[in-house]
C-alpha cells in the first residue's frame, strides 16, 4: 500500500466511558459511530463502506440505516480495528468505497446486549486447553510471562513498573477510569490473579466503544478536523491456543505485523514519537518492545522501569493510561487508535509536544493475532 | 444442584485417536512420514510439508515445563484455586497444556524446565486427560 494515501478524518468515542448501565452493546456502536460522523461532518448517506468486529456489520449498518457497498467483519479480537483500518485503506485505495466507518463497542462491564464468549468443547481449546482450567483472558494470557522473564532476565518489579507508569499517564486524561497515582510495592501487593499477575498488572473490565471515518487523502483536507494519514500498516494472526504459539519469548503476530507496518511506512524507531502498545496484561508492552525492535528483549523491562516511557521520557508509551488504567472494554484497540489519532491532531489530554508520527500496535486473543498502524500528521 | 463440572473435551474425527490413546494409558503424537516433524494438537496432514502420510505414535510421556500461571481467581468450574495451568514441552517436541498432579501448586515448587512424566487422570467413562507429575528419579 503507498503512504499517506488515506486519512482518519473522524473520530470519537462513546459520550460516555467506563459503567453505562443504560446503554445496549449495540447501543455503544451506534453512540460512537454518531460520535465520530459528527466529528467528520458527515451524514449517514456519506458512509459506504462499514467495518465491525464481534457484532456483524449487518447488524451495525441496518441498526445506524447505512447502505455499504464495502464490508469487513473480521474479527480476529482487540486488534480487529488496526486490521479494519488497513483493509478500509486498501479498499479505498482501490476505489470500492469512499467513506468508511469502522465501529467498536462492548458492554463489557454490564452486559446488556452482550453474547457471552463460548468456547465449543470440540473445538481445539475446547479439547486441549479448556479441559486443564483456563478461564478467561486472565488464566490464559500471562501464561508466556514466566518463560519471558527467565529467558530475558525481566523482573517481578520492572513487569510491575508497566502499570505504574501508565498510571502516570492516565492521571493526565479526564477520562481515565484510574487516576490515583499507584507504586510498585502497590502492584506487588494487589489481589492476586493469576501467578505472577496481580489485579494491578490485568487490564480493567469497562464499558464503551469508539468509531472512526477513514477517507482518501485528497478528499481529507476538505473536512473540519486536521487530517491524520495512514502511513503504514501491517497484521498477522499466529494461533487462538496460547499453548501452541511458536515460542513464549516473543510474539510471531506481533513480529510479523510490526516490521510490515515500519517497512511500509518508511521509518525506523528513531521517528517514532509516540507509541501506543495494547496492553490488555502488563507484559504486552516487553513483548511489543522487543517484537517491534525497539530494543533487545532484555532491555525492555529495564527501560520502563527506568521512566522511559513515562510523561517527559523519550518514547512517551500508551499515554492514555491505556488498557490497565484508561479503559478495557474488552477489545482495547479501538481506544489504542482513538489515542493515536488525538496525539497526531494535537488534541490528547496528554499530549505529547510535536509529536508527528504515531505507531499503534494491537493484539487480539492471547497473542493469536496483531495489528500495527503508524499514523502521521504531515503528508 | 449438581456441582460445576470441569470442561470436558468433546473428541472430533481428526481427535478421537489422541483419546482413545488417554484411555489406554497412551499419550499420542503424530509425526509426518515425509518430513518427520512431530506435531500436536491432532490432524490428518502435516502442518509443516502438508503431506496427508502421517503415522500415529506413542509418546514418551516425559518432558518439561515450560511456563505455567497459578490461577486464583475466577477458577474455573471444577477447579480449587490456587490450580497451575501448565505448558508442558514434551521430549519429542510438541507442547500442550495440561496441569501439574503429586506437586504443590507454588512458584517455590513449580520451578521451570523441571523434568515431568504424563500420569494420565480419568475424568469418566469416555475421557482420561493427560496430566503431568515431576519425573521419579
Ligand atoms: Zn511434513
Amino acid at each position: 500500500m503507498r503512504r499517506n494515501q488515506v486519512a482518519v478524518v473522524g473520530a470519537a468515542e462513546t459520550t460516555k466511558l467506563g459503567v453505562i448501565p443504560d446503554m445496549s452493546q449495540i447501543q455503544l456502536h451506534a453512540d460512537a459511530a454518531l460520535n465520530a460522523i459528527a466529528d467528520a461532518g458527515l451524514k449517514l448517506s456519506d458512509i459506504d463502506g462499514i467495518a465491525t468486529a464481534v457484532e456483524t456489520p449487518q447488524q451495525i449498518a441496518h441498526y445506524l440505516g447505512i447502505t455499504p457497498t464495502w464490508v469487513d467483519g473480521t474479527s480476529v479480537g482487540g486488534c480487529s480495528f488496526m486490521l479494519h483500518v488497513r483493509h478500509a485503506a486498501a479498499a479505498i485505495e482501490a476505489g470500492l468505497c469512499k467513506t468508511v466507518l469502522i465501529t467498536h463497542a462492548e458492554s463489557g462491564k454490564s452486559m446488556i446486549g452482550k453474547q457471552p464468549r463460548f468456547t465449543p468443547p470440540d473445538s481445539l481449546n475446547g479439547q486441549f486447553e479448556a479441559p486443564f482450567g483456563v478461564y478467561g483472558p486472565p488464566s490464559m494470557f500471562p501464561i508466556p510471562v514466566l518463560r519471558f522473564m527467565k529467558t530475558y532476565g525481566i523482573t517481578h518489579e520492572q513487569i510491575a513498573s508497566v502499570a505504574v507508569v501508565q498510571r502516570e499517564w492516565a492521571a493526565k486524561n479526564p477520562r481515565a477510569t484510574m487516576k490515583d497515582p499507584i507504586t510498585v510495592e502497590d502492584v506487588l501487593n494487589s489481589r492476586m490473579i493469576a501467578y505472577p499477575f496481580r489485579l494491578l498488572q490485568c487490564c480493567l473490565v469497562t464499558d464503551g466503544g469508539g468509531a472512526l471515518i477513514l477517507t482518501s487523502a485528497d478528499r481529507a483536507k476538505d473536512f473540519p478536523k486536521k487530517p491524520v494519514y495512514i502511513l503504514g500498516t501491517g497484521e498477522s494472526v499466529e494461533t487462538p491456543m496460547v499453548s501452541q504459539m511458536e515460542t513464549f519469548n516473543s510474539s510471531r503476530a506481533f513480529k510479523v505485523a510490526g516490521p510490515l507496518a515500519f517497512k511500509e511506512a518508511g521509518i525506523t524507531h528513531k521517528d517514532v514519537d509516540h507509541l501506543m502498545i495494547y496492553d490488555a496484561f502488563a507484559h504486552l508492552p516487553l513483548f511489543g518492545l522487543g517484537d517491534l525492535g525497539f530494543m533487545p528483549y532484555e532491555e525492555t523491562g529495564k527501560f520502563i522501569a527506568d521512566g522511559n516511557t513515562r510523561p517527559g521520557g523519550k518514547l512517551p508509551l500508551n499515554t492514555n493510561g491505556g488498557g490497565l488504567s484508561y479503559m478495557h472494554s474488552g477489545m482495547y484497540g479501538m481506544y489504542a487508535l482513538q489515542e493515536s489519532v488525538r496525539q497526531m491532531r494535537g488534541i490528547a489530554p496528554a499530549q505529547v509536544k510535536d509529536a508527528k508520527i504515531s505507531v499503534c500496535h494491537g493484539v487480539g486473543g492471547m497473542f493469536a493475532a496483531s495489528g500495527t498502524i503508524i499514523f502521521t500528521n504531515e503528508k | 444442584m449438581a456441582e460445576a463440572q470441569r470442561a470436558r473435551p468433546k473428541p472430533t474425527p481428526e481427535t478421537q485417536h489422541f483419546w482413545d490413546g488417554t484411555q489406554a494409558g497412551e499419550l499420542r503424537l503424530q509425526r509426518c512420514d515425509a518430513c518427520d516433524h512431530v506435531y500436536f494438537p491432532p490432524r490428518p496432514f502435516c502442518p509443516k510439508c502438508a503431506s496427508r502420510k502421517v503415522s500415529i505414535f506413542k509418546s514418551s510421556g516425559k518432558g518439561k515445563l515450560y511456563s505455567y500461571v497459578i490461577n486464583h481467581r475466577p477458577a474455573a468450574p471444577g477447579f480449587t484455586p490456587p490450580y497451575a495451568i501448565a505448558v508442558v514441552e514434551l521430549d519429542e517436541g510438541p507442547r500442550m497444556m495440561s496441569n501439574i498432579v503429586d506437586c504443590p501448586q507454588t512458584p517455590e515448587a513449580l520451578e521451570l524446565d523441571m523434568k515431568l512424566e504424563v500420569k494420565f487422570e480419568k475424568l469418566d467413562d469416555k475421557i482420561t486427560l493427560p496430566m503431568f507429575r515431576p519425573a521419579k528419579g
